[in-house]
C-alpha cells in the first residue's frame, strides 16, 4: 500500500473516529451533569457517583459479574489453550473437522441460539440454575475465543524450537512449560482478557442461563435502561469504560515499549556486529 | 477433554432444543411435554416419546405471519446494516491501511477500543441521543436545521444506526488486515502499465480484498440477524426480529417449544453464511502456514 | 561483521583420513534397510549408509530427496517405518530424542527467544543436571570457542545472522554430542559469510575430532566441507564418494548432472575392448573414444558424460581423422573474468559447453560469436554412463 493520506483518507478517518467515540464522550460527559435530565447541562457535579456506592443492588451485580468473568476466564484459557493444541499439533484427528467447527460455532451463532439451548440443557439435567450455570456457560463461550487468539499463535510457532529443546534433553512435559508456554504466554493472556471482557460484557447469554440470586451488571444495567436514560447508568457506564480503557492502553504501552527497545537493540546489533 | 467440554455444553444443548421444539407445550415445569427421564422410561419409553414428537410447532410458526415476518425483516435490516456498515467501514479501513507506519498502531487501537468497551453501553449511549428530547434532536432545533424533535428513536433507523455503530470493528479489522497486506508494488505495477489511481483501486486493490470484505461481511451478517438487545432498546414495537421473538416467546409467553423451533429455524437460515465464513477463515489460517 | 583475518582461521591441517576403506572398521552410524513412508509418499526407500566417527559426512539432493527425514530419523523426531538406525552398535529407534546422545543444528537455528545467548548454550546442561559452576564454566568455553564471548547477555533477536548461527552452534556442541547434526546450517547466510563458515566448520570438526552430518541442497558447501558425500533422490542414495570421485567419476547421468556443469553426448557402444571404449554418436561423425572399466554391452546405449573444463577450444580443425571431436560455432559467451564459458551448437542443434580460463588479460577475446570452432578432449577426460 502506497503510504501518504489523501484529503480523501483524512476526511474519511476523522468522520470514521469521530462517530465511533462522539456518543461514548458525551455518555461520560453527562455523567458529570448535575441535573437529572439528560438534554439540560445543570453544571458539574460527581453526585451520582456518589449514589452509586449507596446502591447495594448494583454492587451486589458488579460482585457476581467480576467473580463469573474471573472464574470463567481463567478456566476457559485452560481449556481454550488445550483445544488450540489440539488442533494445532495433532493434525487430521478424527473427528477434527466437527471439532473445529465446534469451535467457530459459537462466535458467530446468534447469542439468544446459544443462551437459550444451553439454558434448556441446564433444565434438561435439573441443574440449578445461578451463579455456577451462568460460569459454565461463559466458559463455553470463552473458551472458544481464547482457542481462537491461542490458534491463531501457534500456527506461526515455530516447531523447531520444540524440537531443539527436545534434543537437547528436555521431555515434552518441560518442552512445553519452559519453551512453548513462555513464548505463546502473549496470546494466552490476550485470550484471557477477552474472555474476561466478554463475560463482563455478556447480557444476552447471562439472562437465559442465571437463576435467582445471580444477576450481572449488564442484566441490572439492561433493566434500568428499559425505563429510561439516567445520569446513574451513566457513571456506571463511565466507570466501566474507565477500567477497560486503562488497562487496554497500559498492555498496549507495555508492548510498544517492548517492541521500542527490541528495535534499539537489533539496530545495535547491526551496527556493532 | 476441551473437545468433551464443547460436545457437552454446545452440541448436546442443541439436540435438546431440537427436541424441544417438537415437543408441546404444557404448563408445567419444566413447561414442555414429554420430558426425558431415562430412569423412568427406559429406552422404549424414550421410543414412545420420540413416536409422539410433531411438527406442530413448525406449522404453527408457518401459519402465523407473525413469525414469517419477523424471519425476513431480521435478514432484511441485517442485510441493510452489512451493505451500510461495508459503505462505510471500506474508506475508514483503506484509509486506516495508507496512513504512514507508524500511525497504523494507534488507529488499529482507536479502532479495537470502542470493542472492549461493553457493547450495552454503546447502545445506551445512543438512546440519549436519539431520543425526541435527546441531544441529536436539541442541537439541529439549535442550528435551525429542523423545527421539530426528530423520530428517529423506536424506528428501524434508530436500529440502522446502532447496528452500524456496534458493528463497525468487525467490518473494518477484517477489511483492514486484508488492504495492509496488499503489496504496494503490486499498485506501481499497474501504474507502470498505464492504469490510472481509480481504475488501479477497481482492478487491483478491491478484487485482492475480497477475502476481507466476504469476512467483514458475514462476521456483521450473522449476529446481526439473531440479534436482540439493539432493536429492543432503539427499535420501537413495530421493528421485527427474531432474535427479540424468540426473547418474547420464551420470557414472555413462556413458549419453550415454540421458542426452540424458531431458534432451530434461525439456525437453518444462518447455516450457509456460517459455512461461507468457517470456509473463508479455515483458508485464512490454512495460508498462514 | 568484519572478515576474519585468514591466517587466524587456519586450524589444525586436514589429514588423509578413509575408515570406509577399511573392511574391519565399525561405523558409528548405520542406517540398515531404513524406509520411511509419509502416507502414500516414501521419503526414505529401503536404504543402508555407515557413517565412521569423525567423519564429516554430507547429505545432497534436491528439496524432497529424503536427506532431511535420514537425518531426523538419526535426531529421534521421526522413527522408520521400517529398518534400523545403529549408533555405535545400538538400535536406537524408539528412542526418545531427550535420550540420544547426538545434537542438531536446526537449519531455523531454532533460538529460545525468550532466553539469553548464555542461557540458550547453557540448555541442554540444564537438562542433563550439570551442576552450575561446571555449566557456566562449559558455557563460557563454548562462546570462547565460537567468538560471542561479549554478546553473552544479549538476546537472539539482539544478534546478527551469523552470530545467531553461531549460537546456534554453540548450544549443540555444548553436550559433546557423539554426533553433530547439521541441517543446512549456512542456508540463511550470504554468500560471502557462508563461505568463511564453511571453512570454520571443518576447522572445528577437526579441531573437535567429532562426527559431523550435514544435509545441504548446496553442491559447493558439501564439495567443501564434506569428507564424503551422499547423493540422494527420490529416497535413495545414488552414490556415496568423496568429492572428488563424485565430481570426476559419477556412477550415473544424475550424479554428474547434478554436481557441476557437464555435458552428456548420447551414443551407442560400437567397440568394448579391454577398458578401451569406441562409440558412435549422433553429435559427430568422428568415433569417440574413451578408457573406462565400465561394463557396457556391445551395441548398448551409452552416454560420455565430459566436464567444460575438459573440452578444448579450437579455431583450426584438428587433422581428419583424429578422434574425439565436436564440431560447431559459437553460440553464446558467458565472460566471468577468470572463466570464459563458450555455449557452442553443434549441427544436431545440441548446445555443447566449454570453459576457458583466461591467461591473457587481453579484452579481445580470439573467439567471437559464430566463429567455427572445434572442440577435442583426451579418451581419459570422459566418464562412461550406462544408467
Amino acid at each position: 500500500m502506497k503510504k501518504g493520506l489523501s484529503p480523501f483518507n483524512i476526511v474519511s478517518l476523522t468522520l470514521g473516529f469521530a462517530f465511533l467515540y462522539i456518543p461514548i464522550i458525551i455518555l461520560v460527559i453527562y455523567s458529570f451533569n448535575a441535573s437529572r435530565l439528560v438534554t439540560v447541562w445543570g453544571g458539574f457535579s460527581t453526585q451520582w457517583y456518589g449514589a452509586l456506592f449507596r446502591n447495594q443492588q448494583l454492587l451486589d451485580a458488579a460482585w457476581v459479574t467480576a467473580r463469573v468473568a474471573f472464574l470463567s476466564a481463567t478456566v476457559a484459557t485452560l481449556l481454550g489453550t488445550m483445544a488450540a493444541i489440539a488442533l494445532v499439533r495433532h493434525g487430521r484427528f478424527r473427528g477434527r473437522t466437527l471439532f473445529s467447527g465446534l469451535v467457530y460455532a459459537p462466535l458467530v451463532m446468534p447469542e439468544v441460539i446459544t443462551g437459550l439451548s444451553l439454558l434448556l440443557m441446564f433444565v434438561a439435567i435439573g441443574m440449578a440454575r445461578g451463579f455456577w450455570t451462568l460460569t459454565l456457560a461463559h466458559i463455553t463461550f470463552g473458551m472458544c475465543y481464547v482457542t481462537v487468539v491461542v490458534q491463531s499463535r501457534l500456527l506461526s510457532f515455530d516447531r523447531s524450537l520444540e524440537e531443539a529443546a527436545q534434543d537437547l534433553g528436555a521431555t515434552p512435559a518441560k518442552t512445553f512449560f519452559v519453551i512453548t508456554l513462555p513464548i505463546i504466554a502473549p496470546a494466552v493472556i490476550s485470550g484471557w482478557m477477552l474472555a474476561f471482557t466478554i463475560s463482563l460484557d455478556d447480557l444476552v447469554i447471562s439472562s437465559f442461563t442465571t437463576g435467582p440470586g445471580a444477576t450481572t451488571l449488564p442484566m441490572r444495567i439492561y433493566s434500568s435502561v428499559r425505563l429510561g436514560v439516567t445520569p446513574e447508568i451513566n457513571a456506571v457506564c463511565t466507570i466501566l469504560i474507565g477500567i477497560v480503557t486503562v488497562i487496554v492502553i497500559v498492555s498496549s504501552i507495555a508492548t510498544k515499549r517492548a517492541a521500542v527497545e527490541r528495535e534499539r537493540a537489533e539496530r545495535m546489533a547491526a551496527a556493532g556486529g | 477433554m476441551p473437545f468433551l467440554w464443547l460436545i457437552l455444553l454446545f452440541l448436546v444443548p442443541f439436540l435438546i432444543v431440537l427436541k424441544i421444539s417438537l415437543s408441546t407445550a404444557v404448563i408445567a415445569q419444566p413447561p414442555y411435554d414429554p420430558s426425558f427421564d431415562l430412569l423412568v422410561d427406559g429406552i422404549s419409553g424414550i421410543w414412545e416419546k420420540i413416536r409422539s414428537f410433531s411438527f406442530a410447532n413448525y406449522a404453527f410458526l408457518a401459519d402465523d405471519p407473525l413469525y414469517y415476518q419477523s424471519y425476513l425483516s431480521s435478514l432484511r435490516i441485517a442485510g441493510i446494516s452489512t451493505v451500510l456498515l461495508l459503505l462505510i467501514g471500506y474508506p475508514i479501513a483503506y484509509s486506516m491501511a495508507r496512513a504512514p507506519k507508524s500511525l497504523q498502531p494507534m488507529l488499529l487501537m482507536l479502532v479495537i477500543l470502542p470493542f472492549w468497551t461493553s457493547f450495552l453501553i454503546r447502545v445506551y449511549a445512543w438512546i440519549g441521543i436519539l431520543k425526541p428530547e435527546g441531544l441529536l434532536s436539541t442541537f439541529l432545533i439549535w442550528l435551525g436545521v429542523i423545527d421539530q424533535p426528530l423520530a428517529i428513536m423506536n424506528t428501524e433507523t434508530a436500529v440502522f444506526i446502532g447496528i452500524v455503530y456496534s458493528y463497525l470493528p468487525f467490518m473494518v479489522l477484517p477489511l483492514y488486515s486484508s488492504l495492509e497486506k496488499l503489496d504496494e508494488t503490486l499498485l506501481e505495477a499497474a501504474a507502470d502499465l498505464g492504469s490510472p489511481p481509480i481504475r488501479s483501486f477497481w482492478q487491483i486493490t478491491f478484487p485482492l480484498s475480497i477475502p476481507g470484505i466476504v469476512a467483514g461481511c458475514m462476521l456483521c451478517f450473522i449476529p446481526a440477524v439473531g440479534e436482540f438487545v439493539i432493536p429492543d432498546l432503539l427499535g420501537g414495537s413495530d421493528t421485527l426480529m427474531i432474535g427479540r421473538t424468540l426473547w418474547n416467546e420464551f420470557f414472555l409467553n413462556r413458549d419453550w417449544p415454540i421458542a426452540s423451533a424458531v431458534a432451530v429455524l434461525l439456525l437453518l437460515v444462518l447455516v450457509v453464511p456460517i459455512v461461507i465464513y468457517q470456509h473463508v477463515q479455515q483458508r485464512q489460517l490454512e495460508a498462514e502456514k | 561483521m568484519p572478515a576474519a583475518p585468514v591466517k587466524a582461521a587456519l586450524g589444525p591441517v586436514r589429514r588423509a583420513f578413509s575408515p570406509w576403506t577399511d573392511p574391519a572398521a565399525k561405523p558409528l552410524i548405520r542406517f540398515e534397510n531404513v524406509t520411511k513412508r509419509f502416507g502414500d509418499f516414501t521419503a526414505v526407500d529401503n536404504l543402508t549408509l555407515n557413517i565412521y566417527e569423525r567423519e564429516f559426512f554430507a547429505l545432497l539432493g534436491p528439496s524432497g530427496c529424503g536427506k532431511t527425514t535420514l537425518m531426523r530419523m538419526l535426531a529421534g523426531f521421526e522413527d522408520p517405518t521400517e529398518g534400523h538406525v545403529f549408533l555405535e552398535g545400538r538400535d536406537i529407534v524408539g528412542t526418545p530424542p531427550y535420550k540420544r546422545p547426538v545434537n542438531m543444528m536446526f537449519q531455523s537455528y531454532a533460538l529460545f527467544p525468550h532466553m539469553s545467548v548464555t542461557d540458550n548454550v547453557a540448555f541442554g546442561l540444564k537438562q542433563a543436571g550439570m551442576p552450575k559452576e561446571e555449566r557456566a564454566k562449559r558455557v563460557d568455553e563454548m562462546l570462547t570457542l565460537v567468538k560471542l564471548t561479549q554478546f553473552a547477555k544479549r538476546k537472539p533477536h539482539q544478534l546478527s545472522g551469523g552470530q545467531r548461527q553461531r549460537v546456534a552452534l554453540a548450544r549443540s556442541l555444548a553436550l559433546k554430542p557423539r554426533v553433530l547434526l547439521l541441517d543446512e546450517p549456512l542456508g540463511a547466510l550470504d554468500k560471502k559469510l557462508r563461505e568463511e563458515t564453511q571453512f570454520e566448520l571443518t576447522d572445528l570438526q577437526v579441531t573437535l575430532g567429532m562426527t559431523f552430518l550435514i544435509v545441504t541442497h548446496d553442491q559447493e558447501e558439501a564439495m567443501t566441507v564434506a569428507d564424503r558425500i551422499a547423493v540422494m533422490n527420490h529416497g535413495e542414495i545414488i552414490q556415496v564418494a568423496t568429492p572428488g570421485e563424485i565430481y570426476e567419476q559419477p556412477n550415473s547421468r544424475y550424479v554428474a548432472d547434478f554436481i557441476g556443469d557437464v555435458n552428456i553426448i548420447p551414443g551407442k557402444v560400437e567397440n568394448n575392448a579391454s577398458g578401451n571404449v569406441k562409440l558412435k554418436s549422433e553429435w559427430t561423425d568422428a568415433p569417440i573414444l574413451v578408457t573406462n572399466p565400465v561394463e557396457c554391452a556391445q551395441g548398448g546405449d551409452a552416454w560420455l558424460a565430459l566436464r567444460p573444463e575438459k573440452l578444448i577450444v579450437a579455431l583450426e580443425p584438428p587433422p581428419p581423422g583424429t578422434p574425439n571431436v565436436l564440431a560447431g560455432e559459437v553460440w553464446d559467451i558467458g565472460y566471468l573474468g577468470d572463466l570464459s564459458v563458450y555455449r557452442v551448437k553443434i549441427p544436431s542443434g545440441d548446445i555443447v559447453k566449454a570453459t576457458v580460463t583466461n591467461r591473457t588479460r587481453l579484452v579481445e577475446r580470439p573467439i567471437s560469436w559464430e566463429d567455427k570452432v572445434w572442440l577435442t578432449w583426451a579418451p581419459e577426460q570422459g566418464v562412461l554412463l550406462t544408467n
